[in-house]
């Protein structure tokens, strides 16, 4: 088979890839030029005029405190999402790895979630833990726990928390099952020989030998935790109560669209934007290559 | 320092597969014993129950005089060399032989010792601080080795350990093998496919086919009376010709004595005389033959029989029918298409019931 294609006129293949070529300038290199573009202009509060502002956006992004405390919150969201929602994956796939009966009608039950929208998965979690509504909430009460996310910001935050690592579990039991499968039983075995009992089996064997997939999912998750989870955060609180669960991303988001600060909006935009080229980066240079042990 | 004793063990799957189906063997201290049959004639499975890697749903296995059934492979004081190493691929070559001794509490000078020690023995001192990944097959093999022996374990058990090697390693390793268990004086079971391995290695040979035990005992007993058809075709390389003794050039010629109720004969290759003689109570076969084998040492010689008609039951390692492999030493050899008699005397000729499953003595 050849493997270099021959193409009879010049032109068709450059016809058969304009299509993806202009999705990806248009949906993707055009808002982000845009964005670049709105960074440096400022609009008066009636957008009448725009003036050419230079860094000012970026000066002004970078002074105000607010700004580092969206930073701060995001990096703990994403902290918090990403290591229960792996851990508890990780506890399911080691549960699921076991040869028992009825394995694939669970192993296919547990990556369901996966196929929910975030919006969606908001709106599940609304409905078990609003505060008037929530199935959940009354039990919670019953508890003597004061529930009330829609006051409380630390109740908010775990709220959103706990819908954003569910989502994500399915997607990280997906890739943990399958590390822990490609694993030879033999070197269980091996282990199991050496005198190692299961719980020593699994930190001194599996575990380890599952750190490239760990890897891997660490950076998926921190960029889901990022990005994704604005359907989620929409849904559940709008960033509220104050501005306690406000990611970066939702802060784009408010400032932008519902506060009418464009500027200050693209130069977030703009940040955010290097942030996934760094988290690409890493993930392509230290992923893909894989980890070595 | 232990015996090793099966007593009737069985292993049925949930499904209702019978993979062993009654197997007694009685491993002597400090004996190494082979078992050996082609694929999945449940010898793995067999060495693997013993480990406590699969669960027994029959009979008794005993080690050291401690029925072991129901205990965790980590309490029954044995080592295993898997047949892909299992080494731990994210840990030096000194941790994977110290893990063992680490989970069981051993004081990390002990350790030392004992793990330098083995790898002096094993020359691998040199790697200590590598990676598997960074090993040959031979030295790998050696790590494998080399873990099993630093836990001075009761038992040793080796699942096919050479097969991953290459032809020449494979005869280094299996002698390396052999002197190392000699100097420990550990009891150990191996497992193995290769019958050559089988014979150079076993105090006792346990012949397995179809979940069940063909024949144990010294292999070059086995060799020289095998029990069954089986063990005659499988053990000797090449395989001894098992003919039928329907013909009446062959029946003829057993006529008169208690073989004339075999039904079927065998002789190895070696033990056919190229001559135009009949030894007495011998049997002799013209052949035309076939095809010439030249090894150097020892010539092959493929013949044809010209009247043969029944097959005997189908074996591993069988001829097609009504051929015959002659083992001549030196080169000299006929040529092809010649018309050659070979014969055999009397006391070479191996005689077997008709199914192939008991042998006769003439």
């Amino acid at each position: 088979m050849q493997k270099q294609a021959i193409f009879q006129s010049k032109l068709l293949p450059y016809a058969l890839v304009a299509p993806q070529l202009a999705i990806v300038l248009i949906f993707f290199y055009w808002p982000a030029l845009q964005a670049v573009i709105q960074s440096f202009l400022l609009q008066d509060a009636f957008g009448l005029s725009t003036t050419f502002v230079w860094f000012e956006n970026y000066v002004e992004l970078f002074s105000d405190p607010a700004y580092f405390e969206a930073i701060l919150r995001t990096f703990f969201f994403s902290f918090a999402i990403a290591v229960s929602s792996l851990s508890f994956a990780l506890l399911l796939a080691v549960m699921a790895d076991k040869p028992l009966r009825g394995v694939m009608l669970y192993r296919t039950l547990l990556i369901w979630p996966y196929a929910v929208a975030p919006p969606v998965v908001g709106v599940l979690w609304i409905f078990m833990l609003h505060p008037s509504l929530g199935v959940l909430s009354r039990y919670l009460r019953g508890l003597g726990i004061d529930w009330n996310p829609l006051l409380d910001g630390d109740q908010a935050a775990a709220l959103i928390i706990l819908a954003a690592a569910w989502k994500q579990i399915s997607y990280n039991f997906l890739f943990f099952l399958a590390g822990l499968q490609s694993i030879p039983r033999s070197v269980l075995e091996a282990a199991a020989i050496d005198g190692a009992r299961p719980m020593r089996r699994f930190w001194t064997v599996t575990f380890p030998l599952l750190s490239p997939t760990i890897f891997f999912l660490l950076v998926v998750n921190i960029v889901y935790a990022f990005f994704d989870t604005f359907g989620i955060i929409d849904t559940m609180t709008r960033g509220g109560p104050g501005k306690s669960t406000e990611t970066l991303v939702y802060k784009v988001y408010s400032d932008g669209l519902l506060g009418g600060n464009l500027g200050s909006s693209a130069a977030q935009s703009v940040v955010l934007m290097v942030m996934v080229i760094v988290l690409t980066g890493i993930q392509f240079r230290f992923v893909e290559r894989k980890v070595t042990y | 320092m232990a015996n090793v004793t099966l007593r009737n063990v069985r292993k049925t799957y949930p499904g209702g597969f019978e993979a062993i189906k009654g197997v007694d063997v009685d491993v002597g201290d400090g004996q190494f014993c082979v078992l050996v049959g082609p694929s999945g004639c449940g010898k793995s499975t067999l060495l693997r129950m013993v480990a406590g890697l699969e669960t027994v749903t029959g009979g008794e296995i005993d080690i050291g005089g401690r029925i072991v059934n129901g205990i965790e492979p980590a309490d029954r004081d044995i080592a295993m060399v898997f047949q892909n190493y299992a080494l731990y691929p994210h840990m030096s070559v000194y941790n994977n032989m110290a893990y063992g001794l680490r989970n069981r509490g051993m004081a990390e000078t002990e350790i030392r010792t004992r793990v330098d020690e083995a790898a002096r023995i094993l020359e691998l001192t040199s790697m200590l601080e590598r990676k598997p990944r960074q090993l040959s097959g031979g030295q790998r093999q050696r790590v494998a080795m080399g873990r099993a022996i630093v836990r001075q374990p009761k038992v040793f058990l080796f699942d096919e350990p050479l097969s991953n090697l290459d032809a020449k390693l494979r005869i280094a390793m299996r002698v390396e093998i052999r002197k190392l268990q000699r100097r420990l004086n550990t009891t150990s079971i191996y497992v193995t496919h290769d019958q050559l391995e089988a014979m150079t290695l076993a105090d006792i040979l346990v012949v397995m086919n179809g979940g069940q035990v063909e024949q144990v005992g010294n292999p070059l007993a086995i060799y020289e009376r095998p029990a069954t058809t089986f063990v005659a075709s499988f053990i000797g390389a090449p395989p001894m010709n098992l003919m039928s003794t329907r013909p009446e050039e062959i029946r003829s010629q057993l006529a008169g004595s208690a073989a004339a109720d075999a039904g079927i004969l065998g002789i190895r290759p070696e033990d056919f005389v190229i001559t135009d003689q009949t030894p007495a109570g011998g049997v002799a076969l013209p052949l035309t033959v076939e095809a010439i084998e030249r090894v150097g040492a020892e010539t092959f010689v493929y013949g044809c029989r010209e009247q043969e008609e029944q097959h005997v039951a189908a074996t591993p390692g069988e001829l097609p029918p009504g051929e015959i492999i002659v083992r001549i030493p030196g080169t000299d050899a006929p040529a092809i298409g010649a018309k050659i008699r070979v014969a055999a005397v009397r006391n070479k000729l191996h005689l077997f019931s008709g199914d192939g499953r008991k042998r006769l003595e003439a």
